[in-house]
């Protein structure tokens, strides 16, 4: 069972990530990974020794994997999930692991209804998620900073795929009232 | 209007909480010292700091949940929260043991002390000794309690009680269940971890999710189905003819509807459960649960609950609060 709410990625970029040369993109997700690990200090800090665990994220919609090895900012992209050591691996589809960045959905809720799969390490899962929710990345803010152009494209992007690239902005109260 | 009593694991979590509507937010430091120890979450001394700034700033209270037992030889990290929650500008603490009840109020009288749900205070007589004796001015009730218990109790006490509204379900006398222990070796009473992370394993196997704690299978679901978290209360068992869930079903507490009977039962504060999930899930429930206040206090109907989504199961009870004891 998937969440109906979360968008499958486009066709065209699943395709564009069957083909997209792995070197690149492994090389531009770490230096993307460090930058947020350097504004962000407290996501290692909050880990702890789990920092040091490999996380494998397999998507259910794109025909990649990513190894993410916190402690070192290092992210490599692969073809297939069975190929690498990890301690944790998490499957679920590409709008599912954004929105949880951006607390834009709960991630336990996304287990419990079977939109998110996880085995392994559960300890080290549960600490990259609080840590990553205690961040408060907005992804979108982070790559417009390096390439300001970009920021247009990025907002329409999220509009028209309903994804979530951007932080979720919390309401007041008296906002609702 | 009764008063919103929501979780915070992170100083994100909290400003969510704040902002999102809760009257109060609970949280705990980062070590032993509250019953939500997990990996990654909870504050240190300048987060609480911080995170009690924000809320005073914005006309919400903060309370430090210090509810874990004191290790005999190691109480200095006990002594120490509740040092550091009063010097942070906490609004109270919630606490649990006798010894550490007696040492709030012998060594920070002006820090006003709330049972934890931990010391499963569960009639008028046990409250009463708790309130004359340590001077403690809330108490969290146990979650196995009807609304007519409630009444009775609150006829008979004169200090405020705190109900859990919405959130995960522990259905035993808490403080004194030893079911983790027995699988883990870990309880929320010493570690402050129930079925910790650290002994939990999913696996596939055949076509299903298999959860583990310990060794020990608690569930086994279709894969790619929902799952539950492998908590041993709410695990699948055979106990004699019967295999099912023989404790409790996989499911939340959402007493939305009975907010205005918990009202009449003269409860004070309503509590939501969740220290251990998401700012996405605080964000939420919390302003969920603040319109149903609001309704309350006006007189209005319920809204109808759409949290179900966010609920372990996908399923909710209104717990004891409307049932017998199964």
């Amino acid at each position: 069972m998937t969440d109906p709410t979360l968008p499958v990625l486009p066709r065209p970029l699943a395709t564009a990530a069957r083909v997209m040369p792995l070197l690149p993109l492994s090389l531009a997700l770490s230096a993307l990974a460090r930058r947020l690990l350097a504004r962000h200090p407290g996501i290692l800090a909050r880990m702890g020794s789990q920092a040091r665990k490999r996380f494998l994220l397999e998507f259910t919609d794109a025909p990649l994997v990513l190894m993410l090895e916190p402690a070192t900012g290092r992210v490599s992209a692969r073809r297939a999930a069975g190929l690498a050591r990890h301690d944790a691996h998490l499957k679920g589809c590409v709008a599912a692991y954004l929105a949880m960045l951006h607390g834009r959905v709960d991630g336990d809720a996304l287990f419990f209804e079977g939109s998110l799969q996880v085995s392994g390490d559960t300890e080290a899962v549960l600490a990259l998620r609080n840590a990553l929710d205690d961040a408060e990345i907005d992804l979108a803010a982070e790559i417009a900073t390096l390439a300001p152009p970009l920021r247009p494209a990025l907002g329409l992007a999220e509009r028209l795929s309903g994804v979530a690239l951007s932080r979720a902005r919390v309401a007041g109260w008296e906002e609702h009232a | 209007m009764m008063e919103l009593v929501c979780p915070a694991g992170t100083p994100a979590a909290l400003r969510t909480a704040v902002d999102a509507g809760a009257h109060a937010v609970y949280c705990g430091f980062a070590d032993a010292t509250n019953a939500r120890n997990f990996p990654g979450l909870n504050f240190n001394r300048d987060e609480m700091a911080a995170g009690i700034r924000y809320a005073h700033a914005r006309g919400a209270k903060v309370l430090v949940a210090i509810n874990t037992f004191p290790q005999a030889g190691n109480q200095g990290l006990w002594h120490a929260a509740l040092a550091d929650a009063e010097a942070a500008g906490a609004d109270a603490v919630i606490l649990a043991d006798l010894g550490l009840l007696a040492r709030a109020a012998e060594c920070h009288p002006g820090l006003r002390r709330h049972l934890s749900v931990q010391a499963a205070a569960a009639n008028a007589d046990a409250i009463n000794f708790y309130a004359e004796t340590f001077g403690v001015k809330r108490v969290v009730l146990p979650r196995v309690l009807t609304v007519a218990e409630i009444t009775a109790i609150n006829r008979a006490i004169e200090v405020e009680t705190e109900a859990f509204v919405f959130g995960g379900l522990c259905v035993m006398a808490e403080g004194r269940c030893s079911l983790s222990s027995y699988a883990t070796g870990r309880s929320p009473n010493m570690n402050g971890v129930c079925s910790p992370a650290s002994h939990v394993v999913y696996a596939q196997e055949r076509g299903e999710t298999v959860a583990r704690l310990g060794g020990f299978t608690i569930h086994r679901t279709p894969a790619g189905g929902p799952a539950p978290y492998p908590t041993l209360c709410k695990g699948c068992f055979t106990s004699g003819a019967q295999t099912g869930h023989i404790f409790e079903d996989p499911v939340s507490l959402d007493a939305t509807q009975l907010i205005p009977q918990l009202a009449r039962a003269g409860v004070t504060a309503l509590k939501i459960e969740g220290r251990q999930r998401s700012r996405a899930y605080v964000a939420e429930v919390v302003r969920s649960f603040r319109a149903a206040v609001e309704a309350e206090a006006a007189g209005r109907p319920m809204p109808e609950s759409a949290l179900r989504r966010l609920t372990e199961g996908q399923a909710a009870t209104t717990g004891a609060y409307a049932k017998t004891w199964r």
